[in-house]
C-alpha cells in the first residue's frame, strides 16, 4: 500500500520559504496568488499492513517522525 | 548484452556521439586488436576525453616545472603532495566544475565540492580548507545572479555539512561568463607522511571493494560533457547533473580514514569522472595487474542498468578499495559501523586487462594500458596570440570630474566590493584552524600541535591574460605568491586550473600555450613547482570563448603563526608605506572598465626579478616583525588597497596620503601596475624598512601615514581623494547585497 | 569533571569541542559513539555542532532516535549536565528536553559570522562566571537558528529566567538588525525548568584561543568547569 503524507508549517509559523516563492510569483506577474506555504512530501511504500492498521500507524509516523508538532501539520491519504 | 562487435565498420555520427576521432578509433582498434563493442567504445569515449586524457593540453603541461625537493607527488595522481616537515605533508588541488554549474548551478558547484574532496582524502589526508575562484556574468542580470546564488549555495551546502571550511577563494565578473560560469574549486588536506595512499593495486588475489553509495544514472558522460562546447540543446543535458549528497561524503570519509588507518588496505581512488570505468583501469594500469569485476555485485539505485551505465556513472560519494589480504571484513566491520556499502565486487588478476562481466557474460575485455595511459597527445594548430597594441596608442582615457566620486564606483564595482555576501554562507571556521577570516589576502590555516601554519591563495586575472597571456600566466602565479608574501608564508607549490575556450581554435590554443609559458618562468623564478590541476576546454557557448582563465592556487608555510601578518591598518601615527612602483599603466584595469566601460590594454609588465625582490623584502620584513599590515595591490590599484586596508583595520580608522610623481592622477590612483604591496609599520621601524628596501633593490617609500577618520589621497597640495572610512565602506560593503535585495 | 562528546554520522565540530575542553581547557574530554549505551561516566554530555545524519528530514531530527540519546535523556532526567551546540540545541529541541523549535533563518541563508548576545541570566551552570548583561563576542554557523515556540510556551520560559543568551548589537541592545536569523525575542540560547541542560546556537569551542578571533566561548565552558582556566 502506498500512502503520502504532506507536512507543512503551521498557520500561526511565519514560512519565510513560502513567503519568498510568492513575492518571486508576484514579481512574475502573477497577482492573483494570496499566499504560498512550503511543505513536504514524503510518500511511503507499506507492506503486510492493512487499511485500517494504516489509519492508525500513518499518523502515528508522522507525528512522530515525519512532522515536528511544535512548527508543523500533517494532512495524508492513501495513493494505491 | 551482444558479444564484442568483429566489424571495424563504424559510422561517423557514432563517433562523433562518442567524441571520437576516425583516426582514434583506428588506433583504438589496433590497441585492442579488434573493433570495441559498444560497451568497450563507451568506456574509450570517456577515458579518451579532453576531461581525462588531457590530448589537447599535455605536450604544452610538461613546460611546467614539476620537481622540487618537497614535492613527494607531482601531477598524475589525484592530488599533489608536499613535505612540509615534522611528519606532515600536505595534499591539495583545484579542479573545474564550469559546465555542471551552468546547467544546475546549486548541484554543479555543490558535486564540485564534492569531488575534489575526494580527490584530497582518497589519499589519505583530511582535508583541513577549502577555496573557490568563480566567474560569473555581470549580477544586475537577475539570471547571472540566479547562478551566482546557486553556485554560492551549492558550495555553501556540500562545504558546510562536510565539515570542511571554505576560507577564502575570489569571485570576479565579467560578461563572458553569463553563459559560462567557471567554478574552480581548490581543496587542502594534511596527512602524516607513513598514512598516504595511492591507487594501487599491490597483488594478484586482492579484493576490490566497492564502498560508498549506490549506483544510479547519474552524470553519464559528465565527463565528455565537460569536454564540448555548449549548444543551444544544453538543457536537455539536465539529467546528466549528478547530485551530491555532503552526508553520505563525511561519512565515507571517517569510514575511509578509519580504514587507511588501521592499515587495510592497500590502495584507494575515488569514483570520479567515468565513474567505475576509471577507478578500475587506473588502479590496474599504476600497478601493472589486471582486474576482473563483476557488475553483478555493484550496489544498484535504479533497476535494469546496462553494463555501459554502471561502468560510467558518476553518481557521487564512491571509491573503489583495494584491501590487503585478509582484511575485508574487518574493512566491512568500519564501513557497516558508518551504515555505509562495502562490497566485494572483484579482484586483482595478473595480465593488465580489465574484464568485466555483467549477467554471467563477459561484456569488457580490454588491455588496461590502452584505456589509462595510451590516449594520443594532440598536437593542435597554434595561432601566436597577437601582441597587445603599445602604451599610448589606443584611445585617449579622459580624467574623471571627480576622483573621489570615480573612487567610490570603483569600491562598489561588483569584482572589488566585499563578497561577505558569499564567504557568509559558508562556514569557514568549522575544525576551529582558521586563522584569518575569508578577506585577508590569503588564507591562513593553523596546524594544532604546531608553531606553524598553512596559507593559500587563488589568484588569476582574465582580463590581463586575454590582453597579454604570456605576461599574464606569469602575473596569476605572481600575484598568488605575493599574497602570501603579505600575510609571511613562503611558496612551497602551486596547482592551477586552466580555463580556456575550444581547443581546436588555433588561437584559443595559442593562448593555452602562451600562458603555460608565462606560468612555467614564473614558478622557476619563485622555485615553487607545479604539483598537478585541471584543464578546462571548451568554455565556449555558441562558438564564442571565456577570455583565458588561468586560476593559480599557491600554499605556502608560516612558520611562526603568531607573526602572520593582516591587511588592516593597525594604530594612528603609523606610516603606510608602498613596497614597489607605479607605472603609468592603466591598460586592462578595473578602474578603465567600471569608470570608462573599456577594456582594451595593454595589461601591466612584469618583471619578474623585481617582483621576486619585493616579495622578499616583505617577507624579510615581517619575519623581523617590522610590518604591522600587508596588503597586495590589485585590481582597482593604490586606492582600492588603501580603503581596503582601512576596513579591514580597527574601526573607522582612516589615512592621509600625499603621493609625488609625474603620472596622470588616475593611473596613480587606480592603474593595476604589479608587484606592489601596501604596508604598515610603527614610526620607529621605518628606516629599517627603507634600509633593507635599498639592500634588497626593492623601491620603497613612505607615502603617508594612518590617521583621522578619512581617506585621504593628495597630490603636489591637492587633494584628489576625500572621503570618510564610513561612506567609502558603505559603498563596497552594500555594493553586492543591494543587487540581491533590490531585484529580490 | 569529565566532557562526553557525543558523536553522530554527520557531527563535524565534535573533534573541535574535545580540542578545547581537552586540550585548551586541560579537561577529560572522551567521545560517545551515538550507537552506544555507554555515557563512559561523564559529568557533561556535550551534543556538538554539525550535521547529525545530514539533517535530512528537519535539523536534529534523526538523531533523537541514535541509540544513546536514551543514556542522555536518562543522565539529564538525573540533573546530569547536558549541553547542546548549534545542531545540539536542535536535537535538544526535537528530543523535547528543551522547548520550541528551529525555523530557517530569516534571510534563507546559512550564516557564518562572529556575533555578540548579551547574557541573560548569571545563574545558571553554563554561565556562572559571567555577568548578567555581559556582552559576549561568539561565532555562528547554521542554517536553521530561527528560533520559534507558541507564545504560552516563551511567556513560561521568560518568567522563569530560562532565557541565558540573546542575539544583540555591541552595545547589548536588542534590535532586528543584531536579531540576526530571526529568532523570537532574539533568543539564541535557554537553559530547561531544572537548569541541567542548555542548548544555544552560537558556539563558544570556536572561541576559546586569542589566535582564532576570541576567548568569550571560555566564559561558558568554564562556568561548566567551575573556575577560570589559565
Amino acid at each position: 500500500m502506498k500512502v503520502r503524507i504532506l507536512v507543512s508549517f503551521k498557520d500561526s509559523v511565519l514560512d519565510p520559504q513560502g513567503q519568498t516563492v510568492k513575492n518571486a510569483l508576484l514579481t512574475l506577474g502573477y497577482g492573483f496568488v494570496r499566499d504560498v506555504r512550503q511543505g513536504k512530501v514524503f510518500e511511503l511504500d507499506l507492506e503486510g499492513v492493512s487499511e485500517d492498521e494504516a489509519r492508525r500507524l500513518v499518523p502515528e509516523i508522522a507525528s512522530k517522525v515525519l512532522a515536528n508538532p511544535i512548527i508543523e501539520t500533517f494532512v495524508w491519504d492513501i495513493l494505491a | 548484452m551482444s558479444a564484442p562487435d568483429r566489424t571495424a565498420m563504424i559510422d561517423d555520427r557514432i563517433l562523433k556521439d562518442h567524441n571520437l576521432t576516425r583516426d582514434e578509433y583506428k588506433l583504438i582498434v589496433k590497441l585492442v586488436g579488434r573493433a570495441p563493442n559498444p560497451t568497450e567504445l563507451g568506456l574509450f569515449s570517456v577515458m579518451w576525453s579532453e576531461h581525462c586524457g588531457y590530448k589537447s593540453s599535455r605536450v604544452h603541461l610538461k613546460k611546467l616545472p614539476t620537481k622540487g625537493p618537497a614535492v613527494i607527488q607531482g601531477p598524475g595522481e589525484n592530488a599533489g603532495i608536499l613535505d612540509i616537515g615534522d611528519g606532515l605533508a600536505v595534499v591539495f588541488k583545484i579542479e573545474s566544475h564550469n559546465h555542471p554549474s551552468f546547467i544546475e548551478p546549486y548541484q554543479g558547484a555543490a558535486t564540485g565540492v564534492g569531488g575534489i574532496l575526494r580527490d584530497i582524502f582518497t589519499m589519505g589526508a583530511r582535508p583541513i580548507a577549502v577555496m573557490d575562484s568563480l566567474r560569473f556574468g555581470p549580477p544586475d542580470q537577475p539570471r547571472n545572479r540566479a547562478i551566482m546564488e546557486g553556485v554560492v549555495s551549492g558550495i555553501a551546502g556540500y562545504g558546510n555539512s562536510f565539515g570542511v571550511p571554505t576560507v577564502g577563494g575570489e569571485t570576479s565578473f565579467d560578461a563572458g561568463y553569463a553563459q559560462n560560469p567557471l567554478v574552480n574549486v581548490f581543496c587542502l588536506g594534511l596527512v602524516r607522511k607513513d598514512k598516504i595512499f595511492y591507487a594501487r593495486a599491490e597483488g594478484a588475489g586482492n579484493a576490490v571493494l566497492y564502498v560508498g553509495a549506490k549506483t544510479g544514472r547519474d552524470g553519464i558522460h559528465g565527463a565528455t560533457m565537460a569536454s564540448a562546447e555548449f549548444g543551444t540543446e544544453t538543457e536537455h543535458k539536465r539529467p546528466n547533473v549528478q547530485v551530491g549528497d555532503p552526508f553520505k561524503e563525511k561519512l565515507l570519509l571517517e569510514a575511509c580514514l578509519e580504514a587507511m588507518g588501521r592499515g587495510l588496505i592497500v590502495g584507494i581512488q575515488d569514483m570520479g569522472a567515468a565513474g567505475l570505468a576509471c577507478s578500475t583501469s587506473e588502479i590496474a594500469a599504476k600497478s601493472g595487474l589486471g582486474m576482473d569485476i563483476d557488475l553483478d555485485l555493484v550496489p544498484q539505485r535504479e533497476a535494469g542498468m546496462t553494463p555501459y551505465e554502471i561502468m560510467l556513472s558518476e553518481s557521487q560519494e564512491r571509491m573503489l578499495m583495494v584491501a590487503r589480504p585478509g582484511r575485508v571484513a574487518e574493512v566491512q566491520a568500519i564501513f557497516a559501523e558508518w551504515d555505509l556499502d562495502a562490497v566485494v565486487v572483484g579482484r586483482v588478476v595478473e595480465g593488465g586487462r580489465l574484464r568485466v562481466r555483467f549477467h554471467g557474460e563477459e561484456v569488457i575485455d580490454l588491455p588496461v594500458e590502452a584505456i589509462v595511459n595510451l590516449c594520443p597527445a594532440l598536437r593542435r594548430p597554434v595561432a601566436k596570440p597577437r601582441p597587445a597594441k603599445p602604451a599610448g596608442k589606443g584611445a585617449p582615457i579622459p580624467p574623471p570630474d571627480n576622483y573621489t566620486k570615480a573612487f567610490l564606483k570603483l569600491l562598489a564595482s561588483p569584482t572589488i566590493a566585499d563578497k561577505e555576501w558569499i564567504f557568509g554562507q559558508y562556514d569557514h571556521m568549522v575544525q576551529t584552524n582558521t586563522v584569518f577570516l575569508p578577506g585577508a589576502d590569503a588564507a591562513v590555516v593553523r596546524i594544532k600541535g604546531s608553531r606553524r601554519a598553512l596559507a593559500a591563495s587563488l589568484d588569476g586575472n582574465s582580463l590581463h591574460v586575454r590582453l597579454d597571456p604570456r605576461t599574464g600566466g606569469a602575473a596569476a602565479v605572481a600575484e598568488a605568491c605575493r599574497n602570501l608574501a603579505c600575510v609571511g608564508a613562503r611558496p612551497i607549490g602551486i596547482t592551477n586550473c586552466l580555463n580556456f575556450g575550444n581547443p581546436e581554435k588555433p588561437e584559443v590554443m595559442g593562448q593555452f600555450e602562451a600562458v603555460i609559458e608565462g606560468m612555467a618562468e614564473a614558478c622557476k623564478v619563485f622555485a615553487v613547482p607545479v604539483t598537478g590541476g585541471n584543464v578546462s576546454f571548451y568554455n565556449d557557448t555558441e562558438g564564442a570563448s571565456i577570455n583565458p582563465t588561468p586560476v593559480v592556487g599557491v600554499v605556502g608555510l608560516i612558520e611562526d603563526v603568531a607573526q602572520a601578518v593582516r591587511p588592516g591598518f593597525k594604530a594612528a601615527g603609523d606610516i603606510v608605506v608602498l613596497l614597489g612602483e607605479t607605472k603609468d599603466e592603466l591598460g586592462g584595469s578595473e578602474y578603465l572598465r567600471s569608470i570608462h566601460g573599456r577594456e582594451d590594454g595593454p595589461a601591466p609588465g612584469l618583471d619578474l626579478a623585481l617582483e621576486k625582490r619585493v616579495q622578499e623584502l616583505c617577507l624579510e620584513a615581517v619575519g623581523l616583525g617590522l610590518l604591522r599590515s600587508a596588503h597586495d595591490l590589485s585590481e582597482g590599484g593604490l586606492a582600492v588597497a588603501l580603503a581596503e586596508s582601512c576596513f579591514h583595520g580597527l574601526k573607522d580608522l582612516g589615512c592621509v596620503v600625499e603621493l609625488e610623481s609625474e603620472l596622470r592622477p588616475d593611473a596613480l590612483l587606480f592603474g593595476e601596475s604589479a608587484s606592489r604591496i601596501l604596508v604598515s609599520v610603527r614610526p620607529s621601524a621605518l628606516d629599517r624598512l627603507l634600509q633593507l628596501a635599498r639592500d634588497r633593490k626593492a623601491r620603497a617609500a613612505a607615502i603617508g601615514k594612518v590617521y583621522g577618520q578619512s581617506i585621504v589621497v593628495g597630490r603636489a597640495g591637492f587633494k584628489l581623494v576625500d572621503v570618510t572610512v564610513r561612506e567609502a565602506h558603505r559603498a563596497w560593503k552594500n555594493a553586492i547585497p543591494d543587487l540581491f535585495k533590490i531585484h529580490a | 569533571m569529565k566532557f562526553g562528546v557525543v558523536v553522530f554520522p554527520g557531527s563535524n565540530c565534535d573533534a573541535d569541542t574535545l580540542h578545547a575542553l581537552g586540550d585548551i581547557l586541560g579537561r577529560e574530554a572522551v567521545y560517545l559513539w551515538h550507537k552506544d549505551h555507554d555515557l563512559k561516566g561523564v559529568d557533561c554530555v556535550v551534543l556538538p555542532g554539525g550535521f547529525a545524519h545530514g539533517d535530512y528530514l528537519r535539523s536534529g531530527a534523526i538523531a533523537r532516535f541514535s541509540p544513546l540519546m536514551r543514556e542522555v535523556g536518562e543522565h539529564a532526567a538525573r540533573g546530569g549536565l547536558v549541553l547542546g551546540i548549534c545542531n545540539g540545541f536542535q536535537v535538544l529541541l526535537e528530543m523535547g528536553l528543551l522547548p520550541g523549535a528551529m525555523l530557517r533563518n530569516k534571510n534563507l541563508k546559512f550564516l557564518c559570522r562572529f556575533v555578540t548576545v548579551r547574557v541573560e541570566s548569571e545563574k545558571t551552570a553554563f554561565t556562572r562566571l559571567a555577568r548578567k548583561g555581559q556582552v559576549l563576542r561568539l561565532p555562528i554557523a547554521h542554517f536553521d537558528g530561527n528560533y520559534y515556540a507558541p507564545p504560552d510556551v516563551l511567556d513560561e520560559v521568560e518568567s522563569n529566567g530560562r532565557v541565558v543568551l540573546r542575539y544583540c548589537d555591541d552595545q547589548g541592545r536588542l534590535s532586528e538588525e543584531s536579531n540576526v536569523n530571526g529568532s523570537l525575542r532574539s533568543i539564541a540560547g535557554l537553559v530547561n525548568a531544572a537548569g541541567n541542560v542548555m542548548g544555544l546556537m552560537p558556539h563558544p569551542e570556536r572561541a576559546v584561543e586569542d589566535l582564532l578571533g576570541g576567548t568569550d566561548g571560555r566564559l561558558i565552558l568554564e562556568s561548566l568547569i567551575g573556575g577560570r582556566v589559565p
